[in-house]
């Protein structure tokens, strides 16, 4: 039983792995198109929706592979009212803010209070979201604007959700961006020696020196990488930051707090987390109201890349957010998952559609793959599972 | 007996409900609602929702399970007859082959579904992306029109989908369509006559009887409906031949359900899973059949879909999944299943084109459709959670 | 002698990683009933299983003779066709079907394609009669009490031509009333010529109804006792099921001072949550006192579980009424949460349904009930967590590589130590373990045995709920007798002996 074996290190990461491979695939079958600076720039600005939706998406499948299908309708739905109060009504930027966080968080109660208090399935609560939202948003929008659209949002808005940190042109070293990528390098690699030290002093299990090296060469290369790429095409994107800091946080979530840790009981086995002193439905009921919160930022996002509220905006988000999930190894029953793994799923189906779109292949084969992808990925779960005998 | 007047009350309700919105927007539109013309419309324009409500049906029966792919299904097979029929292939054949597809698609759903246990709403999420995706690449993004008038006619599309007078020659000159009166007429007597026979046959074999006046009761308000719809059909055009399909597939798979150990299986799979396996039944094969036969009732309403809108788009289908799944919740089906059943498909079909056509009616926008529609649901799944006040897992005696 | 009807030869079945029947041997002579008895996890159900074809011809070696023929049954219907039908302990009826339905599921009246729903009930009804249930074939089944249910299983047996019937612990959810009818409904069709096996752990009921009684250890037969010429006293069937003599299968106490009162409940009156009129616990009053482990005896369904679980913050039944006092003050806790808060611990008898988070570690399951011990401002110590899980694991000898092992690869005493070990952590005053050796084998439970006179040891509480007769006399130090929803009687474990308890139950059945 060595955990750090070649062999068990590959297995454990499996999904890292298929990342690289397809992004070499798509290196070459793009001739290194997807190699272009500001390939990594669309990767991130086209997807972070992916991200934030995926981590609200993870909570709820967390305590017992529960969805929110209304996800998609909700990010149209908040897109307008959005629009409604910070152009046509010209209310300021912090109080349209304040309003669009106060409509999702009356959303999220609702529908939190459906869901954990009266025992109305997830996924019948949020189609009726799915349809109402949809409805409502569009509504909105064609009654407002001929073009069914609401543009012209201010400046400080935009400012918020897109758009670089400390722009600079295209081509010219970002300094503010070199600098916090080698921060971020540093802060990376000392805390892999520092915490593998904590755990020798303390007598714990701990990984081999060579795996540290390795993994901290690894990671400072990838970290390395992008910053650089980020640096040649104008500065780190304001919603990468966004992202970056919302992973940050649930995977502290997740992974090291009381709160996390009910979510996973609550998956795992909902009768004994009531019988340990978990409130279940207040799990659920948080698992919700998290989801609209999130389902708002990334609405915001959304809205500030196109610079306008459409009514098509958000169309099939739920599908990519739980995609995200599945792929990144999230249980589709409940009590496992990680953010990170979330965000690697995220991340492979980013580079599946920026490399088919640079491959020239259309939309509709996109859609065939992602199914394709999305089936493989639960199939994969379920027989590695089974083949362990944890199931 | 508690449980019995609130099973009463859960099994009349949404009739109840039906028939209350319809007198609504009776009125909200000035009696349109209930022109020959507005009728016959509900039907031909709805067929698709009895259809998959039918198939949804099945899968919700094994354990409040569903099939999101339903309406991407449709969009393909439909796509690709359409196609067909544009190549001149005859049209049997077109239809043919879109019922094999959607067997084909169900079998593959099943699979996944019932032996290698991906969650429903995953596998079939797939579905609805790569069958939505499919549908553009063979259509190639165009739309294909559909030409031949014997399918047209056949299924439901065109001007001319309605059963011709064979007794327009017979008797007074009136406008009516005396073949779709007559039928219904007959139709009436059929019951009455069935309800007799049936009683006689009862008592004979000394099994148990309803009381008389509730049989007498129940008989003539159903003969009552039937002659008011074929009298307000005949008025019109006479029966749409969608109105036949309809009637075919809803009564085989009334059938199935009630009469038949398949349909028995789906319900006791809902019901306890682990109950029924140790009552000897595969129940991976009874959930591998559901999907199977919802992806065959997919492929045929991909038939009618065509015929009705003359021809196929690469968007037709979007969201029939939902008009499917919240016709079931509001006919009664349970969302953790073993309940529900083909009358509840019924009026939970015509309540979702009911309120879809009163809309239309009354000129609302079609995005207060959709809230509306979803409010509908919520209200009907709420319903069936407050009558059965039903926890998952249940406490033990 | 009789004709034999069955004969098991040489039967071994294996799952992975272990042996649950090895080389066994059955006969079962025609028109007899034949009981199967042994402790839990023996591996009598296994057996019946093979035997009906839940585990299909192929995944065990060795013969089934039926009716003189060589059988391989690949599916229950095989076995069924045959006549041989098995009744499951876990009831196998859909609560939203009917009678009706439920008796014919998968055994449909008229054809394949078209049921015949007349024939369907009026043959129902024919079989509810034959074993007197009174109720309409058209009743929903979640309107019957378990009792009824059982019997339905039976007719439902009837209805498939069975020749040879066998029921696994059909009276474990019975009241007394209904298990004595049952029994005798057994006797009844043994007159008439059916065949049947029983497997029970109920040595009353076995010695009342059998001709033979075969006892299974350790996935092997022992022996065949003939009820008419053989000893059939119960010392000498445990003495076979368990192979030792009841005079060491327990620990002996240190000496512990017994001090005040910790937990005392009066008038306890707890309904059933979905059948509101019906009363689970019914004006129960009970105490437990410092250094003292208190058993409570009762058939399953008598209301122990039920009792224990609305006493841990009411996370059983509604309409509860009565006092609880801890420590001689009166609380009213309102959920587990508060009852944890107030050092109540409640050990249950499902680990795998209700105690365990079977894909989670030994680490986190032990520090599930007790997060706030690990954590400063919701933030959890995982160093300080990680040595709490291996400090209990080392100190209940769990044996496992790792606490990071999942849970659900562990075997079924060393889950159980997980689990005393989460709730131990849960720094407890009062701990209530519900069939806290139920599953597991004799090695385990001594440890067992050992962990809960090392709790008293250290000053706590302990109620400990158990259907094992010989283990609440052997480990408390006083004994409440429950028998439908009821305490029937209070005895000192010195005073107690098997007979006076079972004595205060049979008392408490003519009552009514």
């Amino acid at each position: 039983m060595n955990n750090y074996s070649v062999k068990n290190v590959l297995k454990k990461n499996t999904m890292i792995i298929v990342m690289f491979i397809v992004y070499i695939f798509f290196a070459v079958m793009t001739h290194g198109n997807i190699f272009y600076a500001s390939q990594f720039t669309a990767l991130i600005t086209q997807n972070a929706y992916v991200f934030v939706l995926g981590t609200g998406m993870l909570m709820c499948m967390l305590t017992g592979g529960n969805i929110d299908l209304s996800v998609g309708s909700f990010v149209c739905f908040i897109g307008a009212i959005a629009g409604v109060f910070s152009v046509l009504k010209n209310v300021n930027t912090p109080l349209s803010l304040l309003i669009v966080l106060g409509v999702g968080i009356l959303y999220g109660v609702l529908l939190g209070y459906l869901i954990a208090y009266l025992n109305i399935p997830p996924w019948i609560a949020t189609l009726a979201g799915y349809l109402a939202f949809r409805g409502a948003g569009t509504e909105i929008l064609t009654k407002v604007s001929t073009t069914s659209a609401i543009s012209d949002f201010p400046e400080p808005l935009l400012k918020m959700f897109s758009g670089r940190v400390f722009e600079t042109s295209s081509g010219v070293l970002n300094i503010p961006c070199l600098a916090v990528g080698v921060a971020a390098i540093v802060l990376v690699v000392v805390n892999n020696y520092r915490s593998r030290n904590a755990k020798f002093k303390k007598g714990y299990e701990t990984e081999p020196m060579g795996y540290v090296h390795a993994k901290s060469i690894l990671e400072a290369g990838i970290i390395g990488l992008l910053t650089f790429k980020f640096a040649m095409d104008g500065g780190i994107p304001v919603v990468l930051i966004w992202v970056v800091a919302i992973m940050l946080i649930y995977n502290f979530i997740c992974e090291k707090t009381v709160i996390g840790r009910h979510f996973m009981t609550v998956g795992g086995n909902a009768e004994t987390a009531r019988l340990s002193g978990i409130n279940n439905k207040v799990v659920m009921f948080v698992a919700y109201l998290n989801m609209s919160i999130l389902t708002v930022i990334a609405s915001l996002m959304v809205t500030a890349r196109f610079k306008a509220a459409n009514s098509f905006a958000g169309q099939n988000f739920e599908m990519d957010a739980i995609s995200a999930c599945i792929v990144g190894g999230v249980s589709a029953y409940g009590g496992s998952g990680t953010v990170f793994g979330m965000a690697i799923g995220a991340a492979l189906i980013g580079i599946i559609n920026l490399g088919m779109s640079l491959m020239g292949i259309d939309q509709n084969w996109q859609k065939v793959v992602k199914g394709g992808v999305l089936l493989a990925a639960v199939v994969f779960d379920i027989w590695t599972k089974k083949n362990s005998g944890k199931k | 007996m508690g449980s019995k007047v609130s099973g009463f009350l859960k099994k009349y309700m949404m009739l109840i409900a039906l028939v209350a919105v319809v007198i609504f927007f009776n009125f909200a539109t000035g009696g349109k609602a209930l022109y020959p013309q507005n009728i016959t419309n509900l039907i031909a324009q709805n067929a698709y929702v009895f259809v998959l409500a039918t198939g949804m049906l099945l899968c919700i029966l094994t354990g409040g399970n569903i099939d999101l792919a339903v309406g991407s299904v449709v969009c393909f097979a439909g796509g690709v007859g359409a196609i067909m029929m544009d190549k001149n292939i005859p049209w049997p054949v077109a239809v043919v082959t879109m019922l094999v597809m959607g067997l084909l698609i169900g079998m593959w759903q099943g699979f996944w579904i019932a032996f290698v246990k991906v969650p429903p709403f995953i596998a079939t999420l797939a579905g609805m992306l790569a069958f939505r995706g499919l549908s553009n690449v063979v259509m190639g993004g165009f739309a294909y029109s559909v030409t031949d008038t014997t399918y047209l006619n056949v299924f439901g599309g065109g001007a001319d989908c309605y059963i011709p007078d064979f007794l327009a020659g017979v008797g007074p000159a009136t406008s009516l369509n005396k073949f779709c009166l007559v039928t219904g007429i007959v139709f009436a007597i059929a019951i009455v006559v069935y309800t007799i026979f049936n009683r006689s046959y009862l008592r004979k074999h000394d099994y148990k009887l309803q009381p008389l006046f509730t049989e007498i009761l129940k008989t003539v308000i159903i003969c009552a409906a039937i002659v008011w719809l074929f009298y307000k059909l005949s008025c019109y055009k006479g029966i749409p031949t969608a109105f036949i399909w309809i009637g075919f597939i809803l009564g085989i798979f009334a059938y199935i359900t009630t009469k038949t150990t398949l349909g028995r299986n789906l319900y006791a799979v809902g019901g306890n899973e682990k109950a029924t396996r140790l009552s000897g039944i595969n129940t991976k094969m009874v959930m591998f059949k559901a999907y199977t036969l919802m992806g065959l009732l997919a492929g045929f309403a991909g038939v009618l879909n065509t015929a009705r809108f003359v021809g196929a788009q690469p968007t037709y289908g979007t969201g029939y999944e939902m008009d499917a799944i919240a016709a079931c919740f509001i006919g009664g089906a349970s969302a953790y299943g073993g309940t529900g059943s083909i009358g509840g498909v019924i009026i939970g079909a015509l309540m979702m084109g009911v309120i879809n056509q009163g809309m239309d009616i009354m000129g609302t926008s079609s995005n207060y459709k959709l809230i509306v529609k979803g409010l509908v649901l919520m209200f009907a799944v709420f319903f069936d959670v407050i009558m059965k006040v039903r926890r998952k897992g249940g406490a033990k005696a | 002698m009789a004709k034999v009807l069955l004969e098991m030869k040489n039967i071994t079945k294996t799952f992975p990683g272990v042996k649950a029947l090895d080389n066994v041997n059955l006969k079962v002579e025609e028109g007899t009933i034949h009981a199967l008895v042994g402790e839990n996890g023996a591996g009598k159900s296994t057996l019946m299983n093979v035997l009906s074809g839940v585990y299909p011809f192929g995944t065990y070696e060795g013969d089934i003779v039926y009716n003189g023929n060589v059988c391989q049954f690949h599916n229950i219907k095989d076995s069924e066709k045959e006549g041989i039908v098995i009744i499951h302990q876990e009831l196998a009826l859909i609560p939203y079907m009917t009678i009706g339905e439920n008796m014919f599921l998968g055994n449909e009246r008229g054809k394949k394609f078209c049921i015949d729903w007349n024939k369907t009930y009026s043959e129902a009804d024919k079989y509810l009669k034959i074993v007197g249930l009174s109720d309409s074939s058209k009743t929903l089944i979640k309107d019957i009490g378990t009792g009824k249910q059982q019997l339905v299983e039976i007719a439902k047996a009837l209805a498939k031509n069975a020749k040879l019937l066998i029921l696994d612990e059909p009276t474990s959810s019975l009241n007394e009333t209904d298990s004595k009818a049952l029994l005798d409904l057994m006797l009844e069709f043994k007159k008439q010529g059916m065949t049947m096996i029983i497997i029970s752990h109920k040595l009353n009921e076995v010695s009342y109804v059998a001709d033979h009684i075969t006892i299974v250890r350790d996935g092997s037969t022992i022996e065949t006792l003939d009820c008419k010429e053989d000893d059939i006293s119960e010392d000498r069937i445990i003495k076979g099921m368990v192979n030792r003599d009841m005079t060491d299968r327990f620990p002996k106490r240190h000496d512990v001072e017994i001090g005040d009162t910790q937990l005392e409940v009066k008038d306890w009156t707890v309904y059933h949550p979905e059948f509101t009129e019906r009363k689970v616990v019914d004006g129960v009053s009970m105490n437990v006192k410092k250094g003292e482990v208190v058993g409570i005896y009762g058939l399953m369904g008598a209301g122990r579980t039920e009792l224990a679980m609305s006493i841990f913050g009411r996370s059983y039944g509604i309409g509860i009424s009565g006092t609880l006092k801890l420590g001689g003050k009166e609380v009213i806790l309102k959920s587990p949460k508060q009852a944890i808060e107030h050092h109540l611990a409640y050990v249950t008898e499902d680990r795998k349904g209700n105690g365990l988070v079977l894909t989670n570690s030994i680490k986190h399951n032990t520090s599930l009930a007790n997060l706030k011990g690990l954590s400063k401002n919701l933030v959890i110590d995982k160093d300080k967590e990680y040595a709490v899980a291996a400090d209990y694991a080392s100190k209940l000898k769990t044996k496992t590589p790792s606490v990071e092992q999942l849970v659900g690869n562990l075997s079924g005493g060393n889950q159980q130590k997980v689990l005393l070990a989460k709730w131990m952590f849960a720094d407890p005053d009062v701990l209530i373990l519900d069939e806290p050796t139920r599953g597991i084998d004799v090695g385990a439970k001594y440890e067992i045995y050992c962990i809960i006179n090392d709790l008293v040891a250290a000053g706590k509480s302990v109620i400990m709920i158990s259907s094992e007769l010989p283990e609440v006399i052997g480990m408390s130090d006083r004994i409440y007798i429950m028998n439908e929803a009821k305490i029937v009687g209070e005895i000192k474990a010195s005073e107690a002996t098997q007979e006076n308890i079972m004595s205060f139950i049979v008392k408490s059945g003519k009552e009514d």
